[in-house]
């Protein structure tokens, strides 16, 4: 891909605390992500991920070290605004993110804050909601809808800004399975469809294997960067951490243990099922 | 062997006579038996929130019986409030309710309202303490300076300080890491073994019940259409996944393995131990 | 049971009471409160109520669910009817004993206050329930827009209500499900006297507020993740049009204002 959409350079952070120093949460950040990626940040809680997240929209400013954002510093205050509506940011819990009592005003927020015209808020809300499947619910009060729907809304709310980047701080904690699925298969969609960069933070493995990119992190580090299949090779690493791999590719690691030769980088069913038949037969 | 809990035809119609009326639970039988450790598996909205939450005595029957020791739990207010003592319920994200001032004074809630006395309280705590894996500094420290994961636990000892026959647990692990997740669970099975005492984990992670359960108790719609072994109710996937459920990654891995025409006599592996020896007999290296 | 409390809440509809002009809704309210102080007998009462029912029949929202809004002020209504019933001595004694009497006058007052108070919530509430939180911010920013000159945060205050509304069923919900966890763990909130009752809210009130806080947190920082950034500047996807039903509407309701109170201070009705 062509263009860096965020720059993280060498970004260290840790929180502020007036009465003693405070490890430092992010100890020597350097990421580069391209425009129009899917990249997903894995790593158990307290690994700095979320914290990471923060700062790709200037909710934390780096202690050291720069972030840019599409070559803008999130340390220019006067530009927060050209900064926030390119990276646009999904929480964990989708009810603390909706304002409004009806879905399509909650979805209007963005846009009505940067001043976009009525006749292009209403436009940009119907495309919006019919994008992420919740056209039939406009006119719902949010508070009455699924965990699923709600954060579906959610994402919904900030398409609406037009992001160039979309940031998702693990979105799909509070979800039940098909509040996931659904979840996913929307992020998806906007990254494959309209060419949005995705950065999905989580600790789902599964989530993660959707990814083009998987940057792993431990301890305020990335200690891991490459496409799914080959991150997930690690295995013994990533437990190590605290992380687990899909149970289709630890499955095929176990057997490469005990000496049956299958590869490692069978991610789904139906290819871990072929892997195994083809060492088997 | 005597039930040690009972729910017999069991209805819960939530707003009865108004047009928001709604049938949540319909003809419900369910035996729990001492010592089991029980899966409850259903999507969200399935019923599954409502049935747990009488077994208790939170919400009362529209219709039908739940019997604890042979008893009816309705007979009497006394009844209904000692219920809720030997039937030990933890809600999801349990540690929303924590609110006094030090760990140790949140766990002894419950058995304070249990009237019990100071020396035994204490005993208790520092059990359900250790049960949780929470060390014994954190006791006197504020619930709200912990981390997510260790305010979950004592939340969790909360309850099991109250030393209930039936734990019951709803999404212990929601919104937990990894290593988080397999933490509380181990917690849970090692409270399971050494109190002897009975466990319902309610969860929609099927990988998460595969490991731990010995009987998994499906809730659609209302109704319990499987109750049964992990492996019976496993067997029927088709089922499982139009109620929004799904069978473990293995399990699936197993029956394309079937499907593909490999020689696998067992078709319903979900454990990942299960899958590595019943490959690895195959491959004719002999199981680990 | 906490979730049949409907205070403040909105029920999507497509009638004619919904398409008004939020400004005209919250307009006719106050002159209707206005008119039902003026009212004095069954004539201006009968007016107000004719005048209630016909919007409450425009908005197909139901006398059902209007009544369901009464029931948390229940207590309020019993004890003002008690109070005047025994206040007023007007009249002819009807029943008395000890202290307390019971007058032709107390009953008439009583059974107008009530009366009064009732119509008074089912007007306020149909307005409510029928206005989106967001157009009803919309619609006092709108109507209180003088005020900004004179340095009165209008926007903050409209927006603060907005977030206000929108947060009621979450945290009702919240409400039920801490109650729930805690009574699991042998809470008791119903007997006991008052002192015990005071002290058994401690374990729902604790963690009410420490997720308000959390929740008002996230919610800050999520308003601006989506460019908030105060009213300044802002537009919005419904714009406010005055239109002919509105001015209907309004020229009526001064009407029925007139009326009401010619009859009131002219004939006594």
């Amino acid at each position: 891909m062509s263009k860096e959409i965020i720059e993280i350079k060498d970004v260290t952070f840790r929180y502020p605390d007036v009465e003693k120093e405070t490890p430092l949460v992010l100890n020597g950040v350097t990421l580069a992500i391209d425009q129009g990626s899917f990249v997903a940040v894995l790593g158990h809680n307290g690994s700095g991920k979320s914290t990471l997240a923060k700062h790709m929209n200037a909710i934390y400013l780096p202690e050291g070290g720069t972030v840019y954002v599409d070559g803008i510093s999130t340390a220019e205050e006067e530009r927060l605004l050209d900064i926030r509506r390119t990276v646009g940011m999904v929480f964990q819990n989708p009810d603390n993110q909706i304002v409004a009592n009806v879905v399509e005003e909650d979805v209007a927020f963005a846009p009505e804050n940067l001043g976009v015209p009525s006749e292009e808020i209403r436009e940009r809300v119907d495309r919006t909601l019919e994008l992420v499947g919740m056209s039939k619910y406009a006119k719902h009060a949010p508070h009455l809808l699924s965990g699923g729907q709600k954060q579906r809304i959610a994402i919904a709310g900030v398409i609406a800004m037009e992001p160039r980047c979309i940031v998702l701080d693990e979105p799909t904690a509070m979800l039940d399975p098909i509040g996931r699925e659904d979840v996913l298969r929307t992020i998806t969609k906007l990254n494959r469809e309209q060419g949005i960069t995705v950065v999905l933070i989580t600790h789902h493995m599964d989530e993660a294997a959707l990814a083009d990119r998987l940057v792993v992190m431990d301890h305020g580090k990335v200690i891991q960067d490459g496409p799914p299949r080959e991150v997930f090779q690690h295995v013994e690493e990533l437990t190590r951490r605290g992380l687990t791999v899909p149970e289709t590719v630890g499955l095929l690691h176990q057997l490469r243990e005990n000496g049956v030769n299958v590869p490692l980088d069978a991610l789904s069913v139906e290819e871990c099922a072929e892997a195994i038949y083809a060492a088997l037969r | 062997m005597e039930p040690i809990l009972e729910l017999k035809q069991l209805n819960c119609i939530y707003s009865q006579g108004t047009p928001f009326e709604h049938q949540a639970l319909t003809n419900i039988d369910l035996s729990v038996y001492p010592g089991e450790y029980i899966g409850i598996m259903g999507h969200t909205g399935s019923g599954k929130s409502t049935l747990i939450q009488h077994l208790n005595g939170l919400l009362k029957p529209t219709s039908g019986q739940v019997l604890l020791h042979g008893r009816d739990i309705w007979e009497s207010k006394a009844s209904v409030r000692d219920a809720k003592f030997h039937v030990g319920l933890v809600f999801q994200y349990p540690e929303y309710q924590l609110f006094e001032e030090t760990v140790y004074q949140d766990i002894a809630f419950g058995p304070k309202n249990m009237k019990l006395d100071q020396e035994e309280i204490e005993r208790r705590v520092r059990q359900a303490a250790g049960f949780v894996g929470l060390s014994e500094d954190l006791l006197q420290k504020s619930p709200f300076e912990l981390s997510g994961g260790q305010k979950r636990r004592v939340a969790i000892a909360g309850v099991i300080a109250m030393e209930p026959e039936v734990l019951i647990l709803d999404e212990p692990t929601a919104g937990l890491d990894p290593a988080g997740r397999d933490a509380i669970l181990d917690n849970i099975r090692t409270y399971h073994k050494s109190k002897g005492s009975t466990v319902l984990l309610v969860s929609h992670s099927m990988e998460e019940i595969a490991r731990s359960v010995e009987r998994i108790v499906v809730v659609n719609d209302g109704r319990l259409p499987f109750d049964g072994t992990p492996r019976s109710v496993f067997s029927h996937s088709k089922e499982l996944r139009e109620m929004g459920l799904g069978i473990p990654q293995v399990t699936q891995v197993f029956q394309r393995l079937k499907e593909l025409g490999l020689p696998i006599e067992d078709d319903c592996v979900y454990t990942m131990d299960e899958a590595r020896d019943a490959l690895l007999r195959l491959a004719g290296k002999g199981a680990v | 049971m906490l979730k049949d409390i409907t205070l403040g809440q909105f029920f999507p509809g497509d009638t004619i009471v919904h398409r008004l002009d939020p400004r005209t809704k919250i307009l006719m309210v106050i002159i209707y409160i206005v008119a039902l102080f003026q009212a004095k007998w069954f004539v201006t009462y009968g007016i107000l109520l004719v005048f209630l029912a016909i919007a409450v029949r425009f908005s197909k929202v139901g006398a059902k669910a209007l009544m369901r809004g009464m029931k948390p002020v229940l207590f309020i209504l019993i004890f003002t009817g008690v109070l005047n019933l025994f206040y007023n001595t007007a009249g002819t004694i009807l029943w008395h004993w000890g202290i307390f009497t019971v007058t032709t006058g107390g009953i008439r007052v009583a059974f107008f206050m009530v009366i009064r108070i009732m119509m008074l919530i089912s007007g306020t509430f149909l307005l409510t329930y029928t206005t989106s939180p967001i157009l009803l911010t919309d619609g006092i920013e709108c109507l209180l827009g003088p005020l900004k000159k004179l340095r009165v945060p209008v926007h903050e205050l409209a927006m603060m209500m907005s977030i206000a509304l929108r947060f009621i069923p979450t945290l009702i919900e919240e409400t039920d499900k801490i109650m729930s966890a805690q009574k699991a763990r042998g809470a008791d909130f119903d007997s006991g006297n008052l002192i015990d009752k005071a002290k058994a809210l401690i374990p729902l009130l604790v963690p009410l507020f420490v997720s308000a806080f959390r929740r008002a947190d996230e919610l800050a920082t999520a308003m601006e993740c989506r460019c908030y950034h105060g009213g300044e500047g802002r537009t919005r996807l419904r714009q406010l049009v005055y239109t002919g039903k509105d001015w209907i509407t309004l020229i009526s309701g001064l009407a029925l204002l007139a009326v009401v109170c010619v009859l009131a201070y002219g004939f006594g009705l």
